[in-house]
């Protein structure tokens, strides 16, 4: 029976399950774009339109011809491909578009004037005038937030890592990952009601300092704990045997070895509070001219710079709004840049 | 040297064992600090409301003392509903993508892409937003409000578009995609090998093995992810305050201008408030955190469940 069917002869017909020849996708695609830019012409379609009906018709010229010539099962499984090449497009397309247009609307005002000069006696309808106090204001903010938060988080990573024990340790674990998910606004009020309600401060850079601390802590936290668990046992275990205290080998042998790690974690953990702008709002206050005290006093910010200027209606401080987002987005950029390389020079070696 | 400083600290061990449990102990008194602060600050501004806190949908503490967070909740809880409807899919896409189809050389480069839209600071989303989406998006809104103008939601009021909750849905989908597709890619590349490989033995072709063995192990970290984008979207500030030209009511109409959501509400408000203003923004502030802290906890219990049945 089963003899029979092996012996008759194939008569050339292939074993190989029908596809679709290799010039049909690339034809598939040319096709579209030429039909979408004729539609492009015709009507007047934005370049958002022109993407999305070019994909969605491509999508469906596709399964058509898969579903001719392979079948349901192969068609499904080519516009799930598709579809998943579709979303890759949707989900670059922002960072190239936000990009983009960030550095053209910036670099009008992207002069030296706005690096070297405050808003002190600069009307809002006047193209002069800079962002120096506000740059000012976040560098110190920001540094003395990485001051406060980096020892505790680091001593708190330690503490999850190298002590914890039951139940404490579990607890403050969860906590640190609901404090991850914690809004920037409510930190902003916690320092209000705290700082300046409760303990009668004046709005300070120094209080959004504090804000900033409590955002940046969990970040700090979970990047050295993850950094503390790739240290092998057999370091620890190599000090212990020498007779070195516990917290001798975690000061000099534990924190060293997986310090690159760290580094990378604290420099992610500043490049996200940078832009943090709600918490700011609420304790900083921003103000036009130059406070170099990050303890009395209102100061500006980059980021509270930008949405102030962003909410005027001239177009003069529209544009200085675009140059702060500019120089916001370099000096961010930056920094989660130097972070990777950071990382990738120094991995933790066992 | 370290003989040296181990006879000088005898007691070194000990005392930097408690410091560092002192430090871990901080953060539990920090989230108490927040809940205890907020509530002090936002009990008498509540009690002062002349109109219903949950139930009236205006805001005017400062005037007519009547104010409510109806209306606000809602936008938070629509602008959020909508960031994950247009958000998810792409970033599961995403997640999948670089996880199953993306070449070896190139999955950790769109990774580092994909996190760096994380890195684009939430002001110039908003900014980004304001100047060029809500332009750009008005030929969408057209298309929607003339041919699917019968679904409630794309009912157009005036025939203007713009500064809408629409727009916010899609600044927030941005923003809350590299979260989501960052979480899904580290449950999806877990799929153990034999799972995969016995889908192909069957047959399977590569969507239906991601059907059969990956999407079913990554389902509570899906899961998860998706309430942690949630709690992102919800919480978000300065992007949704640029974007949205404030309004108090509650409309199923996203592609009017309008909207408006509680943290929003709170950046839009602070300057001019007076003190009454700002107790109730805080109260507000108050329930935000109190949404949050339900979604966290949820993500979070989900992801530990979820591990330790791997692990048994």
């Amino acid at each position: 029976m089963t003899a029979d069917v092996l012996d008759t002869p194939l008569h050339g017909a292939s074993l190989a399950r029908k596809k679709l020849p290799s010039w049909a996708l690339p034809g598939i695609t040319v096709g579209v774009l030429v039909v979408t830019y004729l539609l492009k012409m015709l009507g007047s379609l934005n370049w958002i339109q022109y993407v999305l009906i070019a994909a969605v018709l491509y999508l469906i010229v596709q399964t058509v011809a898969s579903i001719s010539v392979e079948g349901w099962r192969h068609a499904k499984d080519r516009l799930m491909t598709g579809l998943l090449y579709v979303t890759l497009v949707l989900a670059v397309l922002p960072l190239v578009a936000v990009l983009g247009y960030t550095i053209a609307k910036g670099i009008v005002r992207f002069d030296p004037t706005f690096f070297t000069h405050s808003m002190r006696a600069v009307s809002e309808d006047e193209a002069t005038g800079g962002a120096y106090q506000a740059i000012l204001g976040t560098l110190e903010q920001v540094g003395i937030a990485a001051v406060i938060s980096v020892p505790f988080g680091i001593l708190v990573a330690v503490y999850l890592v190298e002590y914890s024990s039951g139940r404490l340790g579990r607890v403050v674990s969860f906590f640190v990952d609901v404090m991850t998910g914690l809004p920037s606004i409510v930190a902003g009020l916690f320092i209000y009601t705290l700082w300046i309600l409760a303990l009668g401060f004046d709005f300070s850079g120094f209080a959004g300092s504090l804000s900033l601390v409590i955002l940046m802590l969990p970040t700090v936290v979970r990047s050295s704990e993850e950094m503390l668990k790739l240290v092998p046992n057999s370091l620890r275990e190599a000090s212990y045997a020498l007779g070195v205290a516990k917290w001798i080998t975690v000061v000099r042998i534990v924190l060293p070895t997986a310090l690159a790690g760290i580094i990378t974690g604290i420099m992610l953990a500043i490049a996200r509070v940078m832009g943090e702008t709600a918490p700011v709002l609420l304790t900083v206050a921003g103000s036009a001219s130059i406070n170099y005290d990050p303890f009395n006093g209102p100061q500006a910010s980059l980021p509270l710079f930008v949405f102030q200027e962003a909410q005027l209606p001239n177009d003069t401080a529209i544009d200085r709004a675009w140059a702060a987002a500019l120089t916001l987005i370099i000096i961010v950029l930056l920094l989660n840049l130097i972070a990777r390389a950071v990382a990738r020079f120094a991995r933790v070696r066992g | 040297m370290l003989l040296m400083s181990r006879r000088r600290f005898a007691g070194g061990d000990a005392m930097f064992r408690w410091l560092a449990k002192a430090a871990g102990a901080l953060i539990l008194i920090v989230m108490a600090a927040i809940a205890a602060f907020l509530i002090y600050e936002a009990i008498p501004a509540i009690s002062k409301d002349q109109g219903s806190f949950f139930g009236t949908q205006s805001w005017d503490p400062d005037g007519s003392v009547v104010y409510g967070i109806a209306a606000i909740a809602f936008g938070s809880v629509l602008s959020s509903a909508l960031a994950l409807i247009i958000g998810v899919p792409i970033a599961v896409g995403v997640a999948l993508y670089i996880s199953h189809y993306a070449p070896a050389w190139l999955s950790r480069p769109l990774g580092y892409i994909v996190d760096l839209l994380a890195a684009v600071p939430s002001v110039v989303f908003g900014l980004w937003g304001l100047a060029f989406l809500s332009q750009n998006m008005n030929g969408l809104s057209r298309f929607l409000s003339t041919y699917l103008g019968w679904f409630p939601l794309f009912t157009s009021s005036y025939g203007t578009y713009g500064k809408s909750m629409a727009v916010a849905g899609v600044v927030l989908a941005i923003m809350l995609l590299p979260i989501v597709a960052a979480l899904c890619r580290e449950v999806f590349v877990q799929t153990p090998k034999v799972h995969q490989e016995a889908a192909y033995a069957l047959g399977a072709t590569k969507w239906e093995m991601i059907r059969m063995a990956v999407l079913p192990y990554g389902r509570s970290g899906m899961i998860s992810a998706i309430v942690l984008g949630f709690g992102r979207a919800v919480g978000e500030t300065i992007a949704v305050a640029l974007v949205l030209s404030s309004t108090f009511s509650i409309s199923w109409r996203i592609l009017d201008p309008g909207g408006n959501t509680i943290a929003a509400n709170i950046a839009n408000r602070w300057a001019d408030a007076g003190d009454v203003g700002r107790g109730a923004l805080i109260a507000s502030g108050l329930v935000l955190f109190a949404i949050t802290l339900i979604v966290n906890f949820g993500a979070r219990t989900i992801v530990r469940r979820g591990s330790r049945e791997k692990k048994a």
